[in-house]
């Protein structure tokens, strides 16, 4: 029982992650109407800029504005010298300009930190594990999943209850005239994508200490984070947030409990190779079945 | 590509022609200039432009963008790895296939696999349009792509490598120069199917269908199905490119299926020019080509690569294929 808690928090935890990265992916989609290939690279640039920062300070307190900054900076200079020009272009040249965006940053990558992973230590003060009655569970991990809750908190906030979110709502669906009434919606654009990378990049020094930092980060969790997306229905943050919590929760069960079910099934290395195989193919599997379901997903944005 | 401008033809076989020329003449003069490894190249371009032309009936013809084609290509290549080496072994497949180690065969099974997945992956992604078809072609060949890194028995992760290319005739396939020929004869064969199909009433239907579905449909016809008989038969292409790749090297990986070469696939038809019938092989000559150039020069090549391709999405119109015949491209 204190097992299967556990791992529903690893879910839980990796779901937070998940909608980081998808909210930003989903409000560009949802009011630009670009498909970026290169969030990817955002979450790896706040990784590794978090990373860098810890190394040089000593403190992952103060890696963390470090990774913000970097992502935030990185996304908005993105948006301002490629992405800007991509607004009026079909998906096709969105994804080719993207693609190469990925190639670009991968290997300046290569060239600054080395092909090397890098590791990030988890800080001293939540290094340690909370007493939850049942079991033990790791600070760390408690604070990726509070901090990821505040997130969504804020933004839904942010998008319903500010003035700047009501522009982006309004920028949406009515472009010109925002702009009719003396709204600089490239700027607004700039900055809501910003966000968007500033989301990004917390996720990827959130994950800093959990995974090793290393080029190709980005795409792994990208293509999940498409998934999400594609669950929760594009263009809308309640979907990615309740996407990204179905997808880590699923994601993390059949990899956590599928090898021992299918173990007391057959025998032990059949048995592995089962479970290893259908649990790295069960989001998808789960997204082929919503698509059956609700093809515009489970809560799309657009009637 | 959704682009509802006219798309280009060729008028004249002289230049296809000429190329072809070239190319018949390419294993010998290589072999004079004593630079065997050209053929081998050449070969690898000419496989990559068979799976760009496939790719090309999806997006140029079918205006379906799919960034997941590397599953289509892999799932021929590993076709081929898993019949050679269960031939070799003398243990059929699944307990009732027999493993074969004919080249006609194994494209023949490699056309068929590919085929079969392309119509699942199809029937769902069809589904969806625009932005999630993107996403969903990408998501469902990462699912293949895991899928076969899971495959412990054929591989896993280090794929695996057989001894031999598959036999056709009594051709001596050991011998580079015989397979380029072999690859350039289904090359070949592939296009003048797809110029056939381009012309033909499934064709035109294709473009009617990519310019305004809903006129398409008001005429009686099943959009659905003509797009998802399109994915279907550039799946096929696709896997039957992944088939002579996995000859080529004798070696087959998940590597195959890595997302990046769905990306290189699309970046091939865009810069040769979608919708054409040469287009797509001339982009993938000219992409290997600009990789092999770049890499001779630095092993960092991708960091001017990837600026390239963002200025040619954000400037190049058309393709390659425009090029030499702006005249008639109204």
């Amino acid at each position: 029982m204190a097992l299967v808690l556990e791992q529903l928090l690893n879910g839980i935890q990796f779901g937070v992650m998940l909608f980081l990265l998808a909210a930003g992916l989903t409000l560009v989609f949802g009011i630009m109407g670009v498909i970026n290939l290169a969030h990817g690279s955002l979450y790896m640039v706040g990784a590794y800029a978090a990373a860098l920062g810890a190394k040089l300070t000593g403190s992952f307190l103060l890696a963390i504005p470090c990774g913000l900054v970097a992502a935030g900076l990185a996304g908005m200079a993105l948006e301002y010298i490629v992405v800007r020009r991509l607004y009026a272009r079909d998906h096709l040249d969105q994804v080719l300009a993207t693609f190469g965006l990925i190639l670009f940053f991968n290997q300046a990558i290569i060239l600054l930190f080395g092909r090397q992973p890098m590791f990030v230590q988890i800080p001293p003060l939540l290094s340690g594990a909370l007493d939850l009655g049942l079991f033990a569970y790791p600070v760390y991990r408690l604070c990726i999943i509070l901090a990821g809750l505040a997130c969504a908190g804020g933004l839904f906030l942010l998008i319903q209850r500010t003035r700047l979110g009501m522009l982006v709502r309004a920028g949406a669906t009515h472009r010109d005239m925002v702009q009719a009434l003396g709204v600089d919606i490239r700027l607004l654009y700039t900055i809501l994508f910003g966000l968007g990378a500033v989301l990004a990049g917390f996720a990827g020094l959130m994950a800093g200490p959990l995974l090793s930092v290393q080029v190709g980060m980005g795409e792994q969790i990208l293509i999940l984070t498409f998934v999400v997306v594609v669950i929760g229905g594009l263009g809308s943050v309640a979907g990615a947030f309740w996407g990204a919590l179905l997808v880590g929760l699923v994601d993390t069960s059949l990899r956590a409990f599928l090898p021992q079910i299918l173990r007391a099934l057959m025998n032990g290395s059949e048995a592995d190779a089962l479970a290893g195989g259908i649990s790295a193919m069960g989001v998808y599997l789960v997204m082929a079945l919503v698509l059956l379901v609700r093809p515009k997903g489970l809560f799309p944005a657009y009637g | 590509m959704a682009n509802p401008r006219s798309f280009p033809r060729f008028k004249g076989w002289l230049l296809p022609g000429l190329a072809l020329a070239c190319l018949l003449a390419l294993p010998p003069v290589a072999q004079a200039l004593g630079q065997p490894a050209l053929v081998t190249l050449v070969t690898r371009m000419m496989i990559l432009g068979l799976a760009a032309s496939a790719l090309n009936i999806a997006l140029g013809m079918g205006g379906l963008i799919s960034l997941g084609h590397a599953a289509f290509y892999g799932i021929g290549g590993y076709a081929v790895g898993i019949l050679t080496t269960h031939a070799a072994a003398g243990a059929p497949f699944l307990g009732f296939i027999p493993g074969s180690d004919s080249l006609a065969l194994n494209l023949l099974a490699a056309l068929v696999a590919s085929g079969v997945a392309a119509a699942i992956i199809g029937a769902l992604a069809l589904r969806t349009s625009g932005i999630q078809f993107i996403m969903i072609t990408l998501a469902f060949a990462q699912m293949v792509f895991f899928l076969f890194v899971a495959l412990k028995a054929y591989g896993g992760d280090d794929g695996m490598s057989f001894r031999r290319r598959n036999g056709l005739l009594d051709f001596n396939m050991r011998d580079d120069a015989t397979f380029f020929y072999v690859s350039l004869g289904v090359l070949s064969l592939w296009l003048a199917l797809s110029a056939r199909l381009l012309h033909s009433r499934f064709g035109l239907l294709l473009g009617g269908i990519r310019q305004s579905e809903r006129r398409m449909q008001a005429i009686g016809v099943n959009t659905f199905a003509m797009r998802w008989l399109a994915f279907v038969l550039s799946g096929m292409g696709a896997g039957l490119a992944g088939a002579l790749m996995a000859n080529l090297g004798r070696f087959v990986s998940p590597d195959l299926m890595h997302w990046t070469q769905s990306g290189e696939m699309l970046i091939m038809v865009v810069l040769g020019g979608a919708g054409t019938i040469f287009g797509p092989v001339l982009g993938a000559f000219a992409l290997i080509g600009l990789e092999t150039l770049l890499a001779s020069w630095t092993e960092h090549w991708q960091i001017f690569l990837g600026p390239l391709l963002v200025l040619m999405a954000l400037t190049f119109r058309g393709g390659l294929a425009r090029l030499w015949r702006k005249g008639d491209a109204s």
